[in-house]
């Protein structure tokens, strides 16, 4: 316990931000790059947890309780998110045969 | 401690990428899994235990499962995905990574922040449960409508009704797709 505890102290905050904010770039790559939706599906997942990582880290280090409750609700919300995605996939599966993104477009007019 | 950090960190990068850039949705689901891992051990590290077990339920035991659940059942392996035009793929790829290079010259100075006050006992499941149930009762109350809402929704959007198929041309009645 009381060597995960000097753990904080070792690594600074700075690095967090590095690979939060490198892993919230790759999700929006993929996301922007991908056409199977599941991909961009989990890309988006990726973003919410880099971001979910940031705050949990300023959380630590700036002993405030109230971040890890936010991650706390971000993750409620994703599940939710997750479920409407999955389904509205399904639906997309069954009406055009294929789980490309570029179907959807008529969606634009 | 520092190499554990970069050990985690390298980890996830590398799972990330992997998730974007394979083939198969299955490697990247696969892949997701290993990211979301790393990340529970970095929440370890960070103190935050209960975040780190709720994050494996949740994430790992739940999400991925269903969406591999997904994959498999809408037989998404066999799928050939087209690639977007090669310019759009150079756009993407600057897009996140200008949006990287933005986000770490924003914050590159003046957020050093000192551990001054720290408590340890941060992140156990007696103080997030204090603090849950004391200032975000409200929130917490609300989101479980909002489950509400998600699961309804859910089953509204993946319910095969009879009306739907009048609509649609013989080919794709979701008999023939399986």
């Amino acid at each position: 316990m009381e060597n995960v505890i000097t753990a904080i102290r070792v690594v600074p905050l700075g690095h967090y931000f590095f690979l939060c904010f490198l892993l919230f770039a790759i999700g929006m790559a993929g996301a922007l790059l991908r056409r199977n939706i599941l991909i961009v599906i989990m890309c988006l997942e990726l973003m919410l947890n880099s971001v979910n990582l940031l705050l949990v880290a300023l959380s630590a280090f700036l002993g405030d309780t109230g971040g890890q409750v936010f991650v706390f609700f971000i993750m409620l919300v994703a599940a939710a998110e997750v479920t409407v995605g999955l389904a509205i996939l399904v639906q997309l599966k069954r009406n055009t045969d294929g789980v490309d993104i570029n179907q959807l477009n008529r969606l634009k007019w | 401690m520092l190499y554990l950090f970069y050990l985690l960190a390298a980890v996830s990068i590398l799972s990330a990428v992997t998730v974007v850039a394979a083939r198969s949705p299955i490697t990247s689901v696969i892949a997701l899994i290993v990211c979301f891992l790393s990340i529970a051990g970095h929440y370890i590290l960070l103190n935050a235990q209960f975040l780190a077990m709720v994050h494996v339920i949740v994430y790992t035991g739940a999400i991925l499962i269903l969406m591999l659940f997904v994959i498999m059942l809408l037989n998404m392996n066999q799928l050939v995905e087209q690639r977007k035009p090669l310019l759009v793929r150079i756009a993407a790829v600057a897009t996140g990574g200008l949006f990287f290079l933005v986000l770490l010259a924003a914050t590159h100075q003046g957020l050093s922040v000192a551990p001054a006050h720290f408590d340890a006992g941060i992140g156990l499941v007696h103080t997030i449960g204090t603090v849950l149930f004391r200032d975000y009762l409200v929130p917490f109350e609300v989101s479980s409508v909002l489950f509400l809402a998600a699961m309804a929704g859910a089953m509204v959007l993946a319910k095969k009704d009879g009306t739907e198929h009048v609509n649609l041309p013989p080919s794709s009645e979701p008999g023939q797709n399986a």
